[in-house]
């Protein structure tokens, strides 16, 4: 094109390859180096110790209780946030006529995921409140008073009282992506449905499912990234995991605490490293297990 | 004025159904489905909303009032509250850090990205797609892997506790996507104009910021308001790299906070310190929304 192009090239993709490269890719192969080592923090050198903090990872229970609540989360949330979304986009865009409100609605589910997950925390720590909480009222003033509890004390519900927050602030941004994935398919497939007195049921199963699959999939990734993290939420309402906390601890908690209160940077470096292969193995599995005929249209 | 900055980039799809009825009559069917689609979306509005209210409502009243009646409306609007949550509780400073912090990080993010994706989108050259899929790898990879070292990375560099460190490590995570976007608008906007220009003999630079970064704007702008979000909630970097509490960021400070007025019992702050802290992001979704929609749903449509 140009043969004077790489004195553009170079000066513009420059800061954003030192940077990126600095701050985001050093760091993770450096992780994967300290987790071979049993590294404290205090000493420049960095003891190589071979596979030892996997072997300890192995066998120690509390990180394998950390990540068993991460497999249920794993398995909980994607489900349940999919449905929901999944049922208000079809109601959107299903029904014969428009729904009224339906802007009003979409501005209003999508909110929540665009308020920091700090606030979410603190003000779902207290709607929870077993005293002063928004919950309990609400249960006690529609007569459900036997329910009421004190549900982040209580180690049987803390884990899903917090994983039901993370299903609240996000199926808005979920059903507006299901909603533009379905807006794109043309509307002359509905209406032969229609003319061959198809139901909405039938409609939904065999036309609009089939033909957002791809973008369903692209979100099950997603959420399932997001439930081997799980920090933000559970350090915020569990107070960083003491006490009864500990009941929710997951993985990336757990890495947190070793690492800035334990100083154990070699073990949390290996913890970290087990999580980025646990997430890289789960989008492959993920992408096996969904991969069907895609239809073009 | 609004209006003028917020041309959407592609024109956003109205919802509204999409089974035409060949009758063009309302059955009973569609009746019912109405009804229970409106219950559903009023009982799931009243969920979203409730819990907002309820906190703005609880950030007026007293202490007592808070622990004895939660139920009811404030006797009196304690704006005291307010003061107390931006002096006492240093809301008030934590929000001028965030600014500090997020001024220059908003700007850097958007002129590192759009140039690195101004050269990976319009220019040919060897290992671009190598460059390309390099920083969306960066999309792949939850922040807290990094973590341990990235920690000491910036202690090393001497950063930690510094605005500089947090600015720059802002901008670095918030590359791979605002890059990944911009690289696609980029490539839809015509290049006669360009052409033309560097016939007249202007310099790649002056065309790169004389003519393509103005046609650039709506993309930019929606990367704007997306990255501002993105770091004014910010919460895992700062708590581990700004560990000066007089430089605390927002989310930062009010995860203390909170941790702090359970203790305290001082409730009535807290409640209007999350209020203060929510202002800025409300008003940016109630102005922007269409915009930042389009931008947040575009990374995990085509992710």
């Amino acid at each position: 094109m140009h043969h004077h192009k790489y004195r553009l090239i170079i000066p513009f993709l420059l800061p954003a390859l030192l940077l990126y490269g600095a701050f985001v890719l050093w760091p993770y192969a450096q992780a994967i180096y300290v987790s071979f080592t049993s590294w404290r923090g205090v000493s420049p050198n960095k003891p190589w110790v071979g596979l030892d903090n996997y072997e300890r990872a192995w066998n120690d229970p509390r990180l394998t209780d950390a990540l068993s609540r991460n497999a249920q989360i794993l398995i909980v949330l994607p489900l349940v946030t999919i449905a929901i979304a999944l049922t208000f986009a079809a109601l959107f865009t299903q029904g014969s006529n428009a729904i009224r409100g339906a802007g009003f609605y979409r501005v209003v589910f999508f909110f929540p995921q665009v308020i920091s997950a700090v606030i979410v925390g603190i003000l779902w720590s207290y709607v929870y409140h077993p005293n002063v909480g928004l919950l309990n009222g609400v249960l006690g003033a529609v007569g459900l008073g036997s329910l009421e509890r004190a549900w982040l004390g209580n180690p049987t519900t803390i884990l899903w009282a917090i994983v039901a927050v993370a299903v609240w602030s996000s199926v808005g941004f979920y059903m507006v992506i299901y909603i533009a994935s379905m807006q794109s398919i043309p509307t002359s497939f509905y209406e032969a449905a229609t003319l061959d007195g198809a139901n909405r049921w039938t409609t939904f199963k065999d036309i609009t499912f089939p033909l957002i699959w791809e973008t369903l999939r692209t979100t099950l990734i997603y959420i399932g990234i997001i439930a081997l993290d799980f920090f933000v939420l559970v350090q915020v309402m569990t107070g960083g995991g003491v006490g009864s906390g500990r009941r929710a601890e997951v993985a990336a908690l757990y890495l947190y605490n070793q690492a800035f209160d334990r100083s154990r940077w070699g073990y949390a470096s290996a913890i970290g490293v087990i999580l980025l292969v646990l997430t890289l193995l789960l989008s492959v599995v993920i992408m096996r297990l969904t991969r069907r005929e895609t239809y073009e249209f | 004025m609004i209006d003028d900055i917020v041309q959407p980039i592609a024109e956003p799809v109205p919802v509204k159904g999409k089974l035409h009825r060949i009758t063009g009559k309302l059955g009973i069917g569609d009746i019912a489905f109405n009804g229970v689609a409106q219950l559903l979306l009023i009982f799931w509005a009243l969920m979203v909303i409730f819990p907002f209210l309820w906190m703005i409502m609880t950030s007026f009243k007293t202490d007592p009032e808070i622990l004895f009646s939660p139920w009811n409306l404030p006797d009196t609007l304690q704006w005291n509250n307010f003061s107390r949550a931006w002096n006492e509780a240093h809301i008030g400073r934590y929000f001028v850090n965030s600014l500090i912090v997020i001024i220059p990080s908003l700007a850097g993010t958007l002129l590192v990205s759009s140039m690195a994706a101004y050269v990976l989108a319009r220019f040919e050259f060897r290992g671009r797609q190598l460059l390309y899929y390099l920083f969306m790898a960066g999309l792949m990879f939850p922040v807290f892997l990094a973590l341990v070292p990235l920690f000491f990375l910036v202690q090393d560099l001497h950063m930690t506790a510094t605005y500089q460190g947090l600015i720059l490590v802002y901008i670095a995570y918030s590359l791979p996507f605002t890059i990944f976007f911009l690289t696609g608008f980029f490539r839809t906007l015509p290049t006669e104009v360009a052409e033309a220009a560097l016939v007249d003999g202007a310099s790649h630079f002056r065309i790169f910021f004389n003519i393509m970064l103005p046609m650039a704007a709506p993309g930019l702008i929606a990367m704007g308001i997306f990255n501002f979000l993105g770091q004014w909630n910010q919460f895992l970097l700062p708590l581990v790299l700004m560990p000066d509490q007089n430089k605390y960021v927002l989310s930062q400070g009010l995860a203390f906070l909170a941790i702090q007025q359970g203790y305290a019992n001082d409730y009535s702050a807290l409640f209007a310190a999350m209020t203060i802290t929510m202002i800025p992001t409300l008003l940016v979704y109630v102005l922007f929304q269409r915009r930042l929609e389009s931008g947040l749903t575009a990374g995990a449509l085509k992710g």
